[in-house]
């Protein structure tokens, strides 16, 4: 009698354990019963219980998902190679026909791989590359790049975000009937080819050897005009240091010929005695001992050799 | 689980006969009984927050200390939401430390991006953020932190893809680092993961390397530039400078002449003056001293000196003039 006890106990467990279920925080359950679903889908977590044996339950994922591209070679409008790489996020926002549609996360995946990819390759193709990587015509904080032009980027119609959501509203529309949501859709990488990249380097490189250029030839410039300066300011400051020094000299000389003519020319008398006085002084200072002199007895100072006087 | 092994137990009690009934009960309970204190009390750091879960059922948050939770019926999950995290691109910190050493091969991927002039520019960056809310962190999104790289990766080029290479590499360095900060945190509170981004850092921005040496030649090319504007006004300063001392003094020599010029004249038409006022008194006699003077002064001085007697007539060819002063004179004259 006490191992019927224990039989019972056993088969109460076990059906408990068939009727009981519980759906965590982070799935969604469907009920299935010979495969055919029962019921609407069950996403309140905590404690179930089901039909024991008969029912199956099916769980999914509730959270946001995760979709990663094959990074992807693609040409855009303007024919530029570029390997884009995108993400997406997505939820099973109907399990029942995620279930009859998809049956599974991978099938859902590959499928997703074929409706985003499709839909960034079209997106790409129709526009051009700087339409994918600016996202608004945003003006450069530089004035002017380093080659002196003013510095710009050009122009863009669409941009990032809408050619985004372009890819993400076109994907929606396709995979609506599937119980899916995609969410969001994320350009994560662009990058060129390797061929181009190449070339894009070739261009930076030259872009830079101008620019390095045009520094040394401003470089010379900027010296070459500070020498012109220097030529130009020096001639200026000598000029006119000398042209200040001829007007003072001038000014004297004006001043001290007045102040001679107003003494020397006072009277017949006066320019008489200046000119007598004058040529003394000139006398005594044009003679040395190397002058010889010829003194006639009739000149004034000997005169007193013949005649004592007069 | 801890009631299967009381259902396996209960059959081997007959193999058991020694013991009474009453004493393996008591000891199958107090295994039981340690069992469940075991599984009822946990213990959440101080860094972490525990997250219950009741039949998987979120029913409650704790914060760090001991607590209790009913066995078997309740799980917990420990999140560390006090834990700065970090998630690098472009490289990854092989062995931190006062000189950390990091890797780059193979995450070029990560930090090559386009500019908004369709340059190629490498980016580093760091993202450190911290897990904010943790129910949304473990239920809302499955793995979080890939998600959250891709995020960044998606963020960082849509901020950068509206750049110049110049501006990313130059000014708009921490502009950058700002605008993806804010832009991942909206991303961040749209996708609901939890995750509050503290800080972006931007690490190196490059060129590419291929391209580095001629950004290099760039600089160096401004530094010539700089030299050669240097020394030309180096030169400038030193000869100008010069020229306007020199300049000065022959204002200052002008300045003198002139001073001298008028004194003298002031000075020599002042004793003209003088000497011309006594000369009116007594014009005769002075003209005749001044003169006798003059010659008295001056004759002393000459070498050569003769005197002829006013009414001889050709003298002049007599005299021994090769030798003298004046001999020369006059040959000249001839």
């Amino acid at each position: 009698m006490r191992y019927l006890g224990l039989i019972v106990l056993l088969v109460a467990l076990l059906i408990v354990s068939g009727a009981a279920y519980t759906v965590p925080e982070t799935e969604q359950v469907i009920i299935t019963q010979f495969g055919k679903p029962v019921g609407d889908a069950i996403d309140v977590p905590g404690l179930h219980f089901k039909v024991p044996f008969l029912q199956k339950v099916h769980r999914f994922e509730k959270r946001f998902l995760e979709w990663d591209a094959q990074p992807t070679e693609l040409t855009t409008e303007d024919k530029r190679f570029i390997h884009v790489d995108t993400y997406a996020r997505w939820q099973i926002s109907d399990p029942l026909l995620f279930f009859q549609r998809l049956r599974n996360e991978s099938g859902a995946q590959s499928r997703l791989d074929d409706v985003l990819e499709g839909e960034t390759r079209n997106a790409i193709a129709k526009h051009n590359l700087v339409e994918v990587v600016r996202s608004s015509n945003r003006e450069p904080d530089i004035d002017e790049d380093q080659l002196g032009a003013p510095a710009t980027l050009e122009q863009i119609e669409y941009g990032r975000e809408r050619i985004r959501q372009e890819i993400l509203t076109n994907s929606q529309a396709r995979t609506g009937d599937l119980g899916i949501e995609i969410l969001d859709v994320q350009i994560k990488r662009i990058n060129y080819v390797e061929e181009v990249r190449l070339r894009v380097y070739d261009r930076m490189i030259a872009e830079r050897r101008r620019i390095a250029a045009r520094f040394r030839s401003e470089g010379e410039g900027d010296a070459a005009s500070i020498r012109g300066d220097l030529e130009r300011d020096l001639k200026k400051i000598q000029s006119e240091a000398y042209r200040k020094a001829q007007e003072i000299v001038g000014k004297a000389d004006a001043e001290a010929t007045e102040i001679y003519a107003k003494a020397y020319n006072q009277s017949a008398d006066s320019r008489r005695f200046y000119e007598f006085l004058k040529s003394m002084e000139t006398l005594s200072s044009t003679t040395d001992e190397s002058t010889s002199v010829l003194l006639s007895t009739e000149g004034e100072f000997y005169r007193y050799l013949n005649k004592s006087g007069r | 689980m801890a009631k299967t092994p009381t259902i396996v137990e209960f059959p081997k009690m007959p193999e058991l006969p020694k013991l009474p009934a009453g004493g393996l009960r008591l000891i199958l309970l107090a295994v039981i009984g340690v069992v469940l204190l075991f599984n009822s009390a946990y213990t959440i750091e101080p860094e972490e927050q525990g997250v219950i879960l009741r039949f998987g059922k979120y029913t409650r948050t704790t914060d760090p200390g001991l607590h209790l939770k009913i066995p078997l019926v309740e799980q917990i999950r420990k999140v560390p939401v006090q834990r700065q995290l970090k998630q690098e691109f472009g490289f990854r910190t092989v062995r931190a430390g006062v000189q950390s050493q990091a890797s780059r091969r193979g995450f070029e991927i990560e930090s090559n991006m386009l500019t908004g002039d369709l340059n190629a520019a490498v980016v580093e960056w760091v993202v450190q953020y911290r897990i904010d809310d943790a129910r949304e962190f473990l239920f809302k999104v499955r793995e979080v932190e890939e998600t959250l790289a891709d995020m960044s990766e998606a963020v960082m080029r849509q901020v950068v893809g509206n750049r110049t290479v110049d501006e990313v590499l130059t000014s708009g360095r921490q502009q950058v680092a700002d605008l993806v900060e804010d832009r991942l945190q909206v991303l961040c509170d749209q996708y609901e993961n939890g995750v509050k981004i503290e800080q972006v850092v931007l690490q190196d921005v490059n060129p590419p390397e291929p391209v580095k040496p001629s950004f290099n030649e760039v600089n160096q090319a401004e530094q010539e530039k700089e030299t050669k504007i240097n020394q030309a006004q180096q030169r400038y300063n030193e000869v100008i400078f010069r020229a306007t001392g020199e300049a000065e003094q022959t204002i200052s020599n002008a300045e003198g002449y002139a001073l001298d010029r008028v004194n003298r004249a002031k000075g020599e038409a002042a004793r003209f003056e003088s000497v011309f006022s006594e000369y009116r008194k007594a014009p005769e006699v002075t003209r005749q001293r001044i003169y006798l003077e003059t010659m008295n002064d001056i004759l002393p001085k000459m070498g050569n000196k003769m005197i002829l007697d006013g009414n001889l007539d050709g003298v002049l060819p007599l005299l021994n003039l090769q030798d003298s002063a004046l001999g020369k004179a006059v040959e000249k004259k001839e």
